[in-house]
């Protein structure tokens, strides 16, 4: 039962995730505003309400893990894992900058809490199956989750990837699909449609479910009602809004990959605040 | 020199008596596995073994993350599908966050034969050579290949291994000891040093017999690692014979021709002749038929030392020749 005094938490905890990508992404002057704030409602639930992890030991064996495949999402994850403890919050100024920890796209190696390096798109579910395959031979209960863009699904390897997670039977994986429908050179729809997107999943053999993204107790509720569902992966396609959270970053193409103006991010903190209140 | 060893057949061998031993051992392939030779693992270990069907970039994408979470991924198909093919899913997976896969590939080289030019695999290890943090290895006899599989298991990082379709003869007897990075003098010479690998040592070393009738003595280099590449042993050989020759069963571009020249460029040039595929494709033929009209036999070999050692004593008479 997912009580309302944990969304209006979560809530919350997005609306800071929020502030701190903004707050990055202008003192960087560069990286990925739209597909970061897109997404962070789901990633705000699963490291603060499901995940099992453990920012003080962050290679402990038994932790879910989770893989950020569409990689330019990098602020989002590094907001989320600094919130949870993996490092200093101070650290997130330094994003893209040189011999930063906290990479343009996210770095195994130099960040704590980053399970895999991603960036080129269309290689985390692949990984994410390595990872639950791994789990199954050491008859652990941990579970892996993965987030993919929609704009990423035009990739071929997700679609191999699709195949063998299901050929495996891989029960203990949760794939999320950030349906925001938009990507660099505009609407998905324009670009390369890949609708629809559950018939094609389902084909592929998965357990499909259908949410709003931005709506917590609709997140919650699938991720928990993936872990029951047996011999099969789960996918979750999230319809997003890209930009959530700044009512002039919403379902802008332009805001793929530019980072706020000094008074953009002073009006994005403005509107996020009044939420608080 | 009699017995005829695939390094493919040993390859498979050696990792399904290896698997008994580490449990981490997991093995991957594309729909190759009787090519392979992964075969042999999956039929004794089936619980550890992941046929991916024919999905290179899938397997070496699942490679990556079992190795993540503290596997000893192998993954094996075709050498010129697994570094072509998942070529960006091996820098972007594998390399650039160093983990701990081993890519073992077969039909490396024109020697895959019949299949023609599609399968045969000229670039794979020019491909490999260029990410950082990989280790580029091809054994050249069965004793060889068996050490090199047991090494890289206790070695951490990404290793790309080819191994071949062909039967050569065994080279190396049990008292060879196999390490990275370290190449080894088969035969002693002053006159000229070859540096091959792989399926051209034997070539080679029959090279330097015919030319040992002739009375002139070739050092003969088993240079299996080609990344991280013997720096000390290329230069002081180079040093010692003042004319080089290298022999390999890929293109002259960016294989083993490649890395001795830019080592020996910068470090100690000395006349060079490159054997190999000279930027062209292969074609179907039979292995043998196909070694001989790619112009890599113990002749061409025999002729090229001639050559560079033809060129070193017009250099010591007349030391303004050297650029021309």
């Amino acid at each position: 039962m997912i009580t309302s005094e944990e969304i209006k938490k979560l809530e919350g905890i997005a609306r800071e995730i929020r502030i701190d990508i903004l707050g990055m992404l202008n003192e960087a002057k560069s990286g990925h505003t739209g597909g970061s704030l897109s997404a962070t409602d789901i990633v705000t639930a699963l490291f603060f309400s499901k995940m099992k992890h453990q920012p003080k030991d962050p290679e402990w064996a038994g932790r879910d893990r989770f893989v950020l495949s569409k990689g330019h999402a990098a602020p989002l994850l590094y907001a989320v894992l600094a919130k949870c403890g993996y490092f200093s919050r101070d650290k997130l100024m330094s994003l893209r900058k040189l011999k930063s920890s906290l990479q343009g796209h996210p770095d195994m190696r130099k960040t704590k809490g980053v399970e895999v390096s991603t960036g080129s798109l269309g290689q985390g579910l692949s990984m994410a199956n390595g990872m639950a395959i791994a789990a199954r031979l050491n008859r652990s209960k941990s579970r892996t989750y993965v987030l993919l863009g929609d704009g990423e699904s035009q990739e071929g390897q997700v679609w191999e990837a699709a195949m063998s997670a299901a050929h495996y039977k891989l029960d203990n994986l949760c794939a999320i699909l950030d349906n925001n429908g938009l990507q660099i050179d505009g609407p998905t729809k324009e670009v390369m449609d890949i609708d629809p997107l559950p018939e094609k999943w389902q084909a592929f053999n998965w357990n499909v479910l259908t949410i709003d993204g931005h709506n917590f107790g609709e997140i919650l509720e699938a991720l928990a009602s993936a872990e029951v569902v047996k011999k099969k992966p789960t996918i979750i396609i999230a319809k997003t809004i890209k930009g959530k959270g700044v009512s002039f970053f919403e379902n802008k193409v332009r805001y793929h990959g530019i980072a706020p103006s000094d008074e953009e991010l002073e009006n994005a903190f403005m509107e996020l605040r009044r939420e608080e209140n | 020199m009699t017995d005829l060893v695939g390094t493919r057949d040993i390859y498979g061998e050696t990792l399904a008596r290896l698997g008994e031993f580490n449990q981490n051992i997991v093995v991957l392939d594309a729909d190759l596995s009787a090519s392979t030779k992964t075969g042999v693992f999956a039929k004794k270990y089936p619980e550890r073994f992941f046929n991916m069907g024919v999905s290179e970039q899938d397997m070496m994408g699942t490679a990556a993350g079992l190795a993540a979470s503290g596997k000893i991924p192998f993954a094996s198909t075709f050498a010129i599908f697994a570094t072509g093919r998942a070529w960006e899913q091996i820098r972007q997976s594998i390399a650039y966050p160093r983990l701990n896969v081993k890519i073992v590939a077969s039909h490396g080289g024109i020697t895959v034969g019949e299949d023609g030019a599609s399968h045969q695999s000229i670039e794979d290890i020019a491909l490999m050579r260029v990410l950082p943090n990989m280790t580029v290895i091809v054994p050249s006899d069965g004793v060889e290949t068996n050490q090199v599989i047991e090494t890289i298991i206790e070695y951490q990082g990404p290793v790309y291994v080819r191994v071949s379709r062909g039967k050569t003869p065994l080279i190396f007897d049990e008292s060879y000891r196999f390490e990275i990075g370290k190449g080894k003098v088969v035969l002693e010479g002053n006159d000229a040093t070859v540096f091959t690998m792989g399926t051209m040592l034997y070539k080679s070393m029959e090279a330097a017999r015919m030319l040992k009738e002739e009375g002139i003595n070739i050092k003969v280099v088993n240079l299996s690692t080609i990344k991280p590449i013997d720096k000390e042993l290329v230069i002081a050989a180079a040093r010692e014979t003042k004319a080089v020759v290298t022999v390999e069963e890929h293109s002259v571009i960016g294989g083993l021709g490649s890395a001795v020249a830019e080592l020996l460029g910068e470090n100690c040039p000395v006349f060079l002749s490159r054997i190999g595929i000279q930027d062209r494709f292969g074609m179907s033929g039979n292995a043998e038929d196909l070694l001989k009209y790619y112009g890599l036999t113990p002749e061409s070999i025999a002729i090229a030392a001639k050559n560079v050692i033809k060129k070193k004593m017009e250099l010591i008479h007349d030391p303004d020749l050297s650029c021309k």
